[in-house]
């Protein structure tokens, strides 16, 4: 804003709409659209690949009560994805992924309203609502990590694992690694683990820049500087990372 | 003097919040999450459902960039800046998953 008044006085029509700011958006944002966009292939890249290599192998061809863990086919993600913590030997498919939805849509939320808070200049309530994005952050961490180990342990009950062939007998594979896998073929375990690994790595980015937003905020340095557009910033890049699970949650769980 | 004083530091007028979009898009986003679980479980896997699945999740997209992310209020170049190369990674999708389709 300041900024604009300073320049010299540009018809509108001339920049990009946005008087001396291109595009009406300040340097910041304009650069930090510009990253989400160059993050978003990255992703796409990861998502594409998924979507390659899972119609490239063999399918799942009969009724799902009849499923079976084998490496000889691709894994339908509701019979691998089926516990739910403190809930022990349940078959309860896709809940857990569920609640972890529901987890980061509700902290992208927490952050919007950070946002508005930044906007009415109001610094308690930007102070709130950022330390329920922090916390909404940490959740899904946990809830990832608890995810994971989950699945690189493999299914309880050894005889559901899929088979490999280790000295000419037919064993289960005891666990996933990024070359064996107890549910599938091993690129299901390779990409479950670049995807929601790569993800989880944006998340816990994330959670370290709300700290850093909350901290500027506590301590009044948004206050000083007469305006919150740090969370705005932030706000962006937090809901990418809320963006990017609806479609790993829809490609990677659902489909 | 003692006037000011009597207020405290918050001399300066804050606005009440004005949340209803904010809690409107979450509801949907919720809702939308809540009835692609349920197709998950009631219909069985095919075409038509992927399709469903692909419409919502881009529903679901729209509202968390265009409210969230607040791309719907910005400047027209801004949003085609963003979406024209979108577009053509969807596209980019749809061809290898229909080429992995015929390597099997």
């Amino acid at each position: 804003m300041s900024v604009a008044h300073a320049a010299p006085a540009v018809p509108e029509n001339l920049t990009w709409q946005g008087g001396s700011e291109p595009l009406k958006a300040s340097y910041g944002k304009l650069m930090m659209w510009f990253f989400l966009l160059s993050d978003t292939f990255t992703f796409s890249a990861l998502l594409i690949t998924y979507g390659m290599i899972r119609f490239s192998q063999p399918a799942w061809e009969g009724a799902p009560h009849d499923f079976y863990f084998s490496t000889t086919h691709w894994p339908i993600p509701e019979k691998v994805f089926e516990a739910v913590p403190f809930l022990h030997g349940m078959s309860l498919p896709l809940v857990f992924v569920g609640i972890m939805t529901f987890i980061l849509i509700a902290s992208s939320v927490t952050m919007v309203l950070a946002v508005e808070a930044g906007h009415r200049g109001d610094r308690k309530d930007v102070e709130k609502w950022m330390l329920w994005t922090i916390v909404g952050g940490f959740t899904f961490l946990g809830s990832q990590a608890w995810e994971w180990t989950h699945f690189i342990h493999g299914p309880e009950d050894l005889s559901l694992a899929a088979k490999q062939i280790i000295d000419g007998v037919s064993t289960p594979i005891e666990g996933a690694n990024l070359v064996r896998n107890p549910y599938g073929p091993p690129a299901f375990a390779d990409l479950f683990f670049f995807i929601t690994g790569f993800h989880g790595t944006h998340v816990f980015s994330g959670v370290i820049l709300n700290i850093l937003i909350f901290f500027n905020a506590a301590t009044g340095v948004y206050e000083r500087r007469g305006h919150y557009e740090m969370v705005e910033k932030v706000g962006l890049y937090w809901h990418f990372v809320d963006l990017v699970w609806v479609f790993v949650f829809t490609f990677f769980y659902l489909v | 003097m003692a006037s000011h004083a009597a207020h405290g530091t918050s001399e300066k007028e804050i606005a009440p919040p004005n949340t209803g979009a904010i809690w409107k898009t979450f509801w949907i986003l919720l809702v939308l999450t809540a009835i692609e679980f349920v197709i998950a479980f009631t219909m069985a896997a095919s075409t038509l459902r992927v399709a469903i699945f692909c419409g919502m999740t881009i529903v679901k997209a729209f509202y968390i960039v265009g409210e969230f992310m607040h791309l719907k209020h910005e400047v027209k170049t801004l949003i085609w800046m963003v979406l024209i190369p979108t577009i053509f990674v969807v596209w980019l999708l749809v061809a290898l998953i229909y080429e992995g389709g015929h390597l099997y």
